[in-house]
Parts: structure tokens; C-alpha cells; sequence
């Protein structure tokens, strides 16, 4: 039962690498250069809003690896954004590191608390695990509003000291010929181009991998799935792990850009999971292709509808709801209705 | 006019078509048997006439009007209940709740009644009170029948009655039989077990890979002609 | 000690509150499998609701729910007609997003009506009277009679279903969604039903939301995750599970905020992940999952 499990896995590998996703591979690598560039042209408004696209198309990635491909549907992801953010607060202002290790190191320490946490939330199944996850956000928001060192329930600030020791600033401003917040802002944009990269990069592999395409299995069926011999609670496990560390390392780099935390705005259910789900069903859950298009689509939305406020709100609820109840597979999925293509070749469009 | 007709009937479950343009009839008062091997159709059948399947319109007529479009809730107002296969009782409602729900969409008044559902079947009545799970498999096939009669229906579809009971609660069940036709209901049988249908049916359809094979009177058919329309050639 | 007496006392109390809150969730669950993640913007909507049908009428607020209660029906009755049974099928993904845009929805649909400011619901001279128990402990009449309906409410949940057809027909849909048709019951019909009648347990709490304390359109989601808490400390599936689930979160928050002002609602957080460590079918299950 298990070599039968293991053959197909084999031999889909080997249909997935066609032409033309190679030609799409080529696009993406001359994509990722042009957007390394970019900041040498851009103005600062620019490159901050390129900053903010890049950390929601990272979230959403995890989000959507979480919820579209291993069935696992959190309104909690705001809680590993908060730690994050947290982490990075209490590792330069208390431990005295340098920002960019602490956001390596905030991606360690939130895997280890996404451990404990997912023994727990994980005893709880479908629906209700959505709802407990975002107890346990709940939970993290009120256990750092009583950290005093960290401002407790009214937050603090990042020391000027500590946001300009981030490596490469003064090269940059040297290089480029601009004031330090502008260079600042250019070192966190290539922060923020790496760590979209590699989520994009991470989740792709996972997906390729043999467990990525049992995580295909599970969203399917989940029985037939345990029938087939994938061990889905270790899979599952191993997927929460691993994009709560992404979403750690993102949370502190959105905080280290920042500079200022709060525990109502790190651990903010709007801001870190509606939004950010709002971007992949928009664009197309469970496709790697739609969180791209819809965080474009939300930046566009945000950039241009969010001084209307509370109707703007109004408008990305309903907006999501017709989605999901006349488009289900979003923008993306209308897309390929009318055109067979795949940008990111992982086995189903 | 026949009763129930089901002209040209066809069903999917997503690409797989399972039944192949299915001509049958059954007349006021009659029984009929549908035989065959597993995966025959059978089942999907009697769901394409209870409405759980929705082909065309008019692949099926009661009374001559078109209903296979009708959605199952209503087809049992129609007068056409299913006796599930595998019984499927409510496990949450007790014996005599799930009679009592057997009869919840009732338009029409009929010769069924709680307690004529109760007579025909007395261990019923005893164990009124019961969860469903606690019940034999003969006593559970029991409530399935009754609940379906609830509905006072004028068809009754019955699937695998029979299956995985010992013959002597077979035999138990099947003597229930008479006295539903007894009140005018015509029935369709599903059966596995040829010779048991032989015995209580009219008529006899025989499916095989969702196709009709053979039709006719159990006593016009050899057991040659019901081995091959069975198994194929 | 006196305090801490009083603490049990209200954390009781407060029980009553939080099982109002989960006795709608747990029926829109027990019903239709539906996990409703607007379900505490919808008591804080209905809440405004007998607000300004108590302002606009001059109705007292016992009054005002009255009235609200068919209206309320109806709502819910359209709400699962109209847009929840669309989401209905084996995928959890599409109620789950319904509900939560929802949520948002009716959030900032309150916040452009309302605005932010906190409201409470007047009821004169009953919402601050007490009845003395001696020894310095009193107990609110507010919060006495917010028990009072919890159980009344459970009773009459409990007569509807298991005592009447539709009730029959909620738990046979249940079990059975299939085999329900079969047997004549629209289920979609039935769902709109139960989510009627979810309606109405949602204006009874809301009455109680408003009366005990103030509310602005932001406090729903932390009321659904109360009622959520209820739910599971509680065991799915039966309604009395559902009060002593409530009881045991108010208990967990008011000792809490008996140790430290500010570790009221993380104490009955923890208290709901404690029981789902060592009992993660909850104190009295009853349902399968």
C-alpha cells in the first residue's frame, strides 16, 4: 500500500517539468531582478509600498499553504505575526542583537512556540479549529500586554540606534547618494524581496516535494488520504510549524520597518488574517498563482479605497463573500477558465 | 397508463454514467424486482426515482407526469418513500421518533398509522422508547420499512431489504409484505438474493454495467436466461 | 473572604451570560454543522437593535426584545434562505469565509451607523437593584434574571427539540441530511428554521449584553469567542453542556480578575485550553464530532 502511495508521486515529479514552466522559471528569475533594482529608481513612497505588497503576498503564501493546501483554516495567523514582531522588540532592545539575526532568530523561537501550541489547537477539528486558533492569538496578545519591559498594553518603540544598525544602510546611502530613512527603507524593501522570495521558494518546494503532494491528497479526501498510509497529523503538524516560522520572521520584519509595536496592533485579527485571507481567496485559494494577483489586487484597493474606512471594510467583506459563493477558485481560477496556463507547475492548476 | 415509467433513464455520479437509458413500468398493485450483480445499477436506480439522482424531466412519469427533476423531499409527498440501503435510521431519534418522522411530510391521509406500523411489526411498539444502534438488524430493518410506510406511500422502493439478516428474519420481513400490497402499494424490490425476489415479484428486471438485460415473469424465465442476463456472456 | 465568595457568586452568574452567548452557536451547530464566526457581531448588532427600537419607541428594553423577536426570526430565517445555505456542502472553507466577512461587515456596518461610541441599554431602577444575602454579599437583579433566561432558554431548547416535530426534523437533518429528504423534510427550509430561532436566543442575549454592560460594534468577536469556549469546556451537543461550560469560564474570569484586574479574560482563556488538554471532548459530550 505504501509503494503504490510512493509510484504515482514518482511519476507526477516527472510530468510537472514541462517546457513552458521553464520559460515561466526564466520570466520569474528576471522578475526577482528587476524588482532588486527597482529601489535605485523609485521613489520612497514607492519602495515602502513595495515593502508592504511583499510582507502581505508572504503572509498570504503561508495562509494559503495552511488553509488551501493542508485544510488547516486559522484566523489565528496574527498571533505568529505579533511574536514576531515581539521577538524582534525584546532581542535588539533587550538582547542587544543585530535586527537581521533577530528576525532568523524570531523565525526559530516561533516555530518552537508553534509546537506546544498546535498540540492543543490540533485537538480540535475543521470549524472549531479556526475559532481556537484565534483563542490562542488571543491568548499571546494578553500574555505581551503584561510584558512590561516591553511597554505593556500600550507598546513601544525601537531605539533610532537599533533601526540604523541594520547591515548595509550606510553602504547603501553612500552607494545611492540618499538620506538614512530613504536608505533604511531600500535595506528593508531587499529584506522584505528575500524573505517574499524564499516563502514563495519555501512553499514551492513543499508543495513539489512527496509530502507536498500527499498535502494535495489530504485536501481532497482526508480519509482516503489515511488510507493511502500519509501520516496527514504529522504532515499537518509539520506544515503549521513551518509557516509559523515564516509568518515569525515576516512579523519581525514588518515590526523592525515599523519601529513601533503595540500588542492590539501586532496581534491585530484584521490587519494579519482577514486582510490576508481576503488576498487569497480574491486571488484563488489553493493556487500559488492567486495569492500574487490578489495582493496586487488588495495593495491597488488599499492604495486607493482605504480613506473611505469604514465602507471601504464594507466593501472587501462583500467583495469576499460574492468570491467565495459565485467564484470559489477567484481571480486566478476565472483566468484559467478562459486560458489553460500555469505560472507555478505543481502538479494541478 | 402505467403507474410509474421511467423512459430513457440515465445517471451520472460526475463522469461516470451509471445507468444506460433505463425503459421500465410498474402498474398500481404490482411488485417488481430489480435483480443484479453488484455495481449493476440497481441502487442508483431506485435514488433516480426517490430523487436523490436528478436526470431529465420526464425520464420519469408518475401518473404520467414528469417528476425526475423533483428533489426528493417533494417525491415523497408524491407518494413514492425508499427503503435506504443499510437501513440508515436516525441514530439520534428513538424507534418510535423515527417513524413518527417517517410521516413528517405527510399531505395526504392512508391506511398508515402509527399503530398499524406498530401491528404490523409489534417488537416495534415494545421497544418504542429505544435508541435505533440498540436494535438488531432485522429490528433496525424493521423500523426503515415502517418509517418509509409512514409517508403512506403508493410506492414502495425497498433496497436490499435482505441483506446481512439470517433467513429466518428474512423470511420475518418478507412476511410483511402481503399485507403492504394488502392496502394497494406498489412495490419495487432490489434484491441480491434472486430466488426471494422470484418468489414475491410480478415482474422482473435484470441489470447489468447499467443496462436493462432481460425483463419478463419470474415463471417465463429459465435459469439459463437469468444466469447469462446476471453475469453476461 | 467575602470577596472571594462573591467572586464565585458572580462567576456563576456570569456563566448564565456566556451560556446565552453559546446556546445559539451550539444549536446553528448541532443543526447545520455551521460555525457562525459572526455570531458575536450579530449579538452585538442585535443589541443595537433594541437600542434604537428602545430609543425611537420609548420602550423599555424587556419590552423592546419583545418586540425585536419576530423581526429577529424573520432576519435569520432570510439570512440562512438567502446566503448561509449556499455554503452549505462537504468544504468548510466557504461558511467559515461567509461568516467572517460577515463579521466585518456588520462591524463597520455598525460603526458608520453608530459610530464607536459605547452604548448601554437603560432599564431604570433594576439594572443597579440587589438582593442582599447577608454577610456583606449581594446579588445583582440583572445579572439573577440573565441566569434565570439562560435556563429558561435551554429548557425551551430542549422541549423544541425533543419534544416537537421540527425539532425531530433539526435532528434527523442532523444525523442524516440525505435520508432527512427522504422522509419529506427541506432541509434548506429547516435550516432557516433553526437559524430563526438561533436569532431569537441571539436578541435574549443581546438584552443581557446591554443591560450588564456597556458595548460598542467593536466587542463581537471576543463574545464569540466566549460562547465558543462555552461550547467546547461545555461537550458539543447538549445544551445543559453548554451552561455548565459558561459557568466555568465566568467562574475562571472573575477568579481571575479577583487575583489581577488584568487577567480576567486571559484566566478564562487558559481555562478553555486547560480543559482541552485534559478533556478535549469537553466536561459533558454528548454529539459525535
Amino acid at each position: 500500500m505504501d509503494d503504490s502511495a510512493a509510484k504515482p508521486a514518482q511519476t507526477f515529479r516527472i510530468e510537472t517539468a514541462g517546457g513552458a514552466p521553464r520559460i515561466a522559471a526564466s520570466i520569474a528569475v528576471l522578475i526577482v531582478l528587476v524588482l532588486a533594482l527597482l529601489p535605485m529608481v523609485a521613489s520612497r513612497t514607492l519602495v515602502q509600498d513595495f515593502i508592504f505588497l511583499f510582507y502581505m503576498l508572504a503572509l498570504a503564501q503561508c495562509w494559503n499553504l495552511l488553509a488551501g493546501y493542508a485544510g488547516l483554516i486559522s484566523v489565528g495567523q496574527q498571533a505568529f505575526v505579533g511574536l514576531g514582531g515581539y521577538l524582534l522588540f525584546a532581542l535588539t532592545l533587550i538582547g542587544g542583537l543585530n535586527p537581521l539575526l533577530a528576525i532568523l532568530l524570531a523565525g526559530v523561537i516561533s516555530a518552537l512556540c508553534a509546537l506546544p501550541t498546535a498540540l492543543i489547537v490540533f485537538r480540535l477539528r475543521g470549524a472549531y479549529f479556526a475559532i481556537g486558533t484565534w483563542v490562542v492569538a488571543e491568548v499571546y496578545r494578553l500574555v505581551f500586554a503584561q510584558i512590561k519591559p516591553l511597554g505593556g498594553g500600550t507598546g513601544t518603540s525601537l531605539t533610532s540606534s537599533v533601526t540604523s544598525s541594520v547591515p548595509g544602510i550606510e553602504q547603501v546611502r553612500a552607494l545611492l547618494d540618499v538620506r538614512t530613512p530613504a536608505a533604511r527603507d531600500i535595506v528593508s524593501y531587499w529584506v522584505a524581496l528575500t524573505l517574499v522570495v524564499a516563502t514563495l521558494a519555501a512553499v514551492y518546494f513543499i508543495l513539489r516535494s512527496r509530502r507536498g503532494l500527499a498535502l494535495g491528497a489530504i485536501r481532497d479526501q482526508e480519509a482516503a488520504a489515511a488510507g493511502l498510509g500519509v501520516d496527514i497529523y504529522r504532515i499537518k503538524l509539520a506544515v503549521y510549524v513551518a509557516t509559523a516560522a515564516m509568518t515569525g520572521m515576516i512579523g519581525a520584519l514588518i515590526y523592525l520597518q515599523k519601529a513601533r509595536i503595540s500588542p492590539d496592533a501586532a496581534f491585530s485579527v484584521l490587519d494579519w488574517t482577514a486582510y490576508v485571507i481576503f488576498i487569497v481567496v480574491i486571488g484563488g485559494i489553493g493556487t500559488m498563482e492567486g495569492p500574487v494577483i490578489g495582493a496586487v489586487v488588495f495593495y491597488l484597493m488599499q492604495r486607493y479605497l482605504a480613506d473611505f474606512g469604514a465602507w471601504y471594510l464594507i466593501l472587501l467583506g462583500t467583495l469576499g463573500i460574492l468570491i467565495m459563493l459565485f467564484a470559489p477558485r477567484g481571480l486566478w481560477g476565472l483566468i484559467l477558465n478562459w486560458r489553460d496556463v500555469t505560472i507555478f507547475p505543481i502538479g494541478d492548476g | 397508463m402505467a403507474l410509474l415509467e421511467t423512459h430513457n433513464l440515465t445517471a451520472f455520479y460526475g463522469d461516470f454514467q451509471a445507468l444506460y437509458g433505463i425503459d421500465t413500468t410498474l402498474e398500481k398493485g404490482e411488485t417488481i424486482a430489480i435483480i443484479g450483480a453488484n455495481g449493476a445499477g440497481k441502487s442508483t436506480f431506485l435514488k433516480s426515482i426517490a430523487g436523490l439522482i436528478h436526470g431529465s424531466a420526464d425520464s420519469v412519469l408518475l401518473d404520467g407526469n414528469p417528476i425526475g427533476a423533483r428533489p426528493a423531499a417533494e417525491i415523497v409527498k408524491l407518494g413514492i418513500a425508499l427503503v435506504p440501503e443499510g437501513r440508515r435510521l436516525f441514530p439520534s431519534l428513538t424507534v418510535e421518533e423515527n417513524l413518527l418522522i417517517g410521516g413528517y411530510g405527510r399531505k395526504t391521509s392512508g391506511p398508515w398509522t402509527l399503530d398499524r406500523v406498530q401491528a404490523l411489526f409489534p417488537i416495534l411498539k415494545e421497544r418504542r422508547s429505544s435508541a435505533t444502534p440498540t436494535l438488531s438488524g432485522g429490528q433496525q430493518q424493521m423500523v426503515a420499512i415502517g418509517r418509509a410506510l409512514m409517508s403512506n406511500p403508493c410506492i414502495l422502493l425497498c433496497d436490499e431489504i435482505s441483506l446481512g439478516l439470517a433467513p429466518i428474519v428474512i423470511a420475518d420481513i418478507y412476511a410483511a409484505l402481503p399485507r403492504i400490497k394488502a392496502e394497494g402499494t406498489s412495490v419495487v424490490l432490489v434484491e441480491q438474493d434472486v430466488v426471494q425476489a422470484m418468489k414475491v415479484a410480478d415482474r422482473v428486471y435484470c441489470f447489468q454495467e447499467g443496462r436493462l438485460s432481460l425483463t419478463g415473469r419470474p415463471r417465463d424465465l429459465t435459469r439459463d436466461q437469468i444466469h447469462r442476463a446476471y453475469f453476461g456472456t | 473572604m467575602t470577596g472571594w465568595i462573591d467572586a464565585v457568586i458572580q462567576g456563576v452568574l456570569l456563566g448564565g451570560l456566556y451560556a446565552l452567548f453559546a446556546a445559539g452557536l451550539s444549536l446553528m451547530f448541532g443543526v447545520m454543522r455551521l460555525v457562525n464566526l459572526a455570531h458575536g457581531d450579530l449579538i452585538v448588532l442585535a443589541a443595537f437593535a433594541i437600542l434604537a427600537v428602545a430609543t425611537k419607541l420609548g420602550l423599555d428594553p424587556f419590552v423592546a426584545v419583545l418586540v425585536a423577536t419576530p423581526i429577529l426570526f424573520v432576519l435569520g430565517f432570510a439570512l440562512q434562505h438567502v446566503l448561509l445555505n449556499r455554503t452549505l456542502g462537504r468544504d468548510l472553507l466557504p461558511p467559515l469565509l461567509v461568516t467572517f466577512g460577515l463579521s466585518i461587515i456588520i462591524q463597520n456596518g455598525l460603526l458608520q451607523t453608530f459610530s464607536a461610541d459605547s452604548q448601554r441599554l437603560r432599564s431604570g431602577p433594576i439594572e443597579t437593584a440587589s438582593i442582599p444575602l447577608g454577610g456583606g454579599i449581594a446579588v445583582g437583579v440583572v445579572p439573577l434574571l440573565t441566569m434565570l433566561s439562560a435556563i429558561a432558554v435551554i429548557v425551551l431548547l430542549n422541549f423544541i427539540f425533543y419534544r416537537t416535530p421540527v425539532g425531530r426534523a433539526f435532528r434527523a437533518t442532523s444525523d442524516d441530511l440525505e435520508v432527512a429528504q427522504l422522509m419529506g423534510v427541506d432541509h434548506r427550509r429547516i435550516f432557516a428554521v433553526a437559524m430563526g430561532l438561533a436569532f431569537v436566543v441571539i436578541g435574549i442575549a443581546a438584552l443581557y449584553l446591554g443591560l450588564r454592560a456597556n458595548f460598542d460594534p467593536t466587542i463581537g468577536p471576543a463574545r464569540l469567542l466566549y460562547a465558543f469556549e462555552a461550547v467546547i469546556i461545555g461537550g458539543l451537543g447538549s445544551f445543559w453542556g453548554t451552561l455548565a461550560g459558561g459557568i466555568v469560564l465566568g467562574l475562571a474570569q472573575t477568579i481571575g480578575a479577583r487575583i489581577d484586574p488584568e487577567w480576567q479574560i486571559l484566566a478564562g482563556h487558559l481555562a478553555f485550553l486547560a480543559v482541552l488538554v485534559v478533556r478535549p471532548r469537553g466536561l459533558f459530550p454528548r454529539a459525535q464530532d
